[in-house]
């Protein structure tokens, strides 16, 4: 089960051991991780589920996708070069250990 | 122009091609549901060969109205495609005011505007204004008579979401009866006792415009500020926004927070009214005001539908929606699909996700003053579980808006039980 830490904006860590095949959006939501919504159930389509992916992972979840990912993450406030939407992100063995860091509010 | 509105009261006794959903006065009556439990069982994704408004699909199921949204490639905002009667966005006349913003264009032109306004309604400035929403709602909550009737809807709900209308773009509150009237005429469909003719609203629309021109030129002469029209002003992205897309810019926000804030108040106590079992959750627990927000904002719709012109040929259940086609994805449908969301036509304040609802839309036209709006309504819940009111009783079936745009309620006579 790869293993997920969630930080808030204030700096608060969760740590969630998450089934594989699972997005990390809904790994934050069945886990009751504050700071993320996922209104749109992982379409995205909503952008509630903007997260900083930490450095030292981007390689390996991959920057976010442009045909369907880009359109909207654009549009968030504090976009980054990290941004990615959780429910696009694919938990695999190969992510065992990722930190993802929310921003001050989903929007 | 189609001659006759459907008699809408039996939902079967239409044959299916001749079911059209576009009758405002089906709204006003309330009486759309069982046509649309209906399109969504036998033809979910259903096109209408003639209607008032011409020919057009109407997309009724939860996952398919979320497909369609966030397809921003294959249907466009552009040429008035959001609502059915274009000439609400366009005008009807050749000296007409256009509406058309960002929720009216498509990428790259709606981006770069979007963005632009986008600091005025982010998280970050919107607590700026929680503070003044609370005392503002405090107060008129305190004034409200008890054991009397009054309008809820004049009382309550329109001066508080005309008080944060005016805070958000600096107005003056003694003249709040002006951005009410420029709302009504904004969101107004001819015979519905404000708009008397597309050709009278022009006219409205273009006095409108004058005044938020006015605005921007004193605000430019003044420091900035963190109202709206002070950011518009000084925004150096906005230096060039023109005059049209300036003010078809703040006329969306002040459509688009007004009525739709308004009715979700509304709604709100109408549901807890027949509902009394979640009005009592409620009040044995306030702190389920989070998923009471979003629940009021899913089971009122304050948006019936949002339109769209296919780009291309579009397949959907079987069907093919074809360029140039106008399809009408109906929230109000969609929110009461059993496939997508369980007891879909129950109130419950406590449900698991009641977040995941289509009321503020999908994809890159998501309703951008969503926080703004959900940060309102919770203050009001909030405050109005600090009173310990035993019930706000309903005293009357609530009196709809004529519309196929906005599901309004225009006046409900209430009592407050202490
Ligand atoms: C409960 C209240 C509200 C509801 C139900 C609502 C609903 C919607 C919907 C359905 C759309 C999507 C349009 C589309 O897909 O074509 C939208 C867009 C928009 N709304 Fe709201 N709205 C609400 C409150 C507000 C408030 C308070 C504001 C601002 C002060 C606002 C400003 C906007 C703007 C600017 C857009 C255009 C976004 C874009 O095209 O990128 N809305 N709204
Ligand atoms: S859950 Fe909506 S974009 Fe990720």
């Amino acid at each position: 089960m790869p293993k997920v830490t969630y930080i808030e904006a204030d700096g608060t860590e969760h740590v969630v051991d998450a089934p594989e095949g699972i997005s990390a959006m809904e790994a934050a939501l069945t886990n009751d991780v504050p700071g993320i919504d996922g209104d749109c159930g992982g379409q995205a389509a909503c952008a509630t589920c903007h997260v900083f992916v930490d450095p030292d992972w981007i390689e390996r979840t991959g920057h976010a996708d442009s045909e369907v990912e880009l359109p909207m993450i654009e549009l968030s406030e504090g976009v980054q070069d990290n941004s990615r939407l959780a429910c696009q992100i694919k938990l695999t063995a190969a992510l065992d250990g990722l930190i993802l860091r929310m921003p001050e509010a989903q929007f | 122009m189609a001659t006759q509105a459907l008699d809408t009261s039996d939902p079967y006794a239409i044959p299916l091609d001749k079911i059209d959903v576009s009758d405002p006065g089906m709204y006003q009556r309330d009486e759309h549901w069982g046509l649309f439990k209906r399109l969504r069982e036998e033809d979910p994704v259903h096109y209408c060969a003639d209607s008032a408004y011409g020919p057009y699909w109407s997309i009724t199921k939860y996952h398919d109205i979320l497909e369609a949204d966030s397809n921003f490639k294959a249907f466009s905002s552009d040429h008035g495609a959001i609502a059915l009667d274009s000439e609400r966005i366009t005008g009807a006349t050749e000296d007409a005011t256009s509406i058309a913003s960002f929720i009216s264009m498509d990428p790259p032109k709606h981006d770069v505007q979007r963005k632009i306004v986008t600091p005025a309604v982010a998280p970050s400035n919107i607590a700026r204004l929680e503070g003044l929403m609370r005392e503002r709602t405090k107060r008129i909550l305190d004034s409200v008579p008890i054991g009397e009737d009054f309008d809820w809807v004049s009382t309550v709900s329109i001066e508080l979401t005309l008080m944060m209308l005016a805070n958000l773009i600096d107005y003056p509150l003694e003249e709040r009866a002006q951005l009410k009237n420029w709302s009504d005429i904004i969101s107004g469909t001819p015979g519905d006792g404000v708009v008397e003719s597309w050709e009278q609203r022009d006219r409205e629309l273009k006095i409108m415009a004058g005044a938020f021109l006015e605005m921007r030129e004193k605000r430019r002469a003044e420091e900035p500020k963190s109202d709206l029209i002070s950011m518009l002003a000084h925004s150096p992205f906005a230096q060039d926004m023109s005059m049209v897309d300036y003010v078809a810019n703040v006329t969306t926000l002040i459509v688009g927070g007004n009525d739709t804030t308004r009715n979700s108040m509304s709604g709100g106590v109408l549901a807890f009214h027949e509902n009394p079992g979640e009005w009592a959750k409620f009040k044995a627990n306030p702190d389920l005001v989070d998923s009471l927000v979003p629940e009021t904002i899913r089971y009122q719709t304050p948006v019936l539908f949002m339109g769209r012109l296919a780009t291309q040929d579009v397949e959907m259940r079987g069907k093919i929606i074809r360029k140039g086609d106008k399809i009408a994805m109906w929230y109000i449908s969609g929110n009461r699909d059993e496939e997508a969301i369980e007891n879909a036509d129950s109130f419950i304040i406590d449900r698991e996700r009641p977040r995941q609802h289509l009321s503020f839309g999908f994809g890159i036209h998501r309703c951008l003053g969503n926080r703004l709006a959900e940060m309102q309504l919770r203050v009001l819940w909030e405050e109005v579980a600090k009173k310990d009111w035993n019930h706000i009783e309903v005293l009357a079936p609530p009196t709809r808006s004529y519309s196929n745009n906005l599901r309004g309620i225009d006046a409900m006579p209430v009592r407050i039980h202490a």
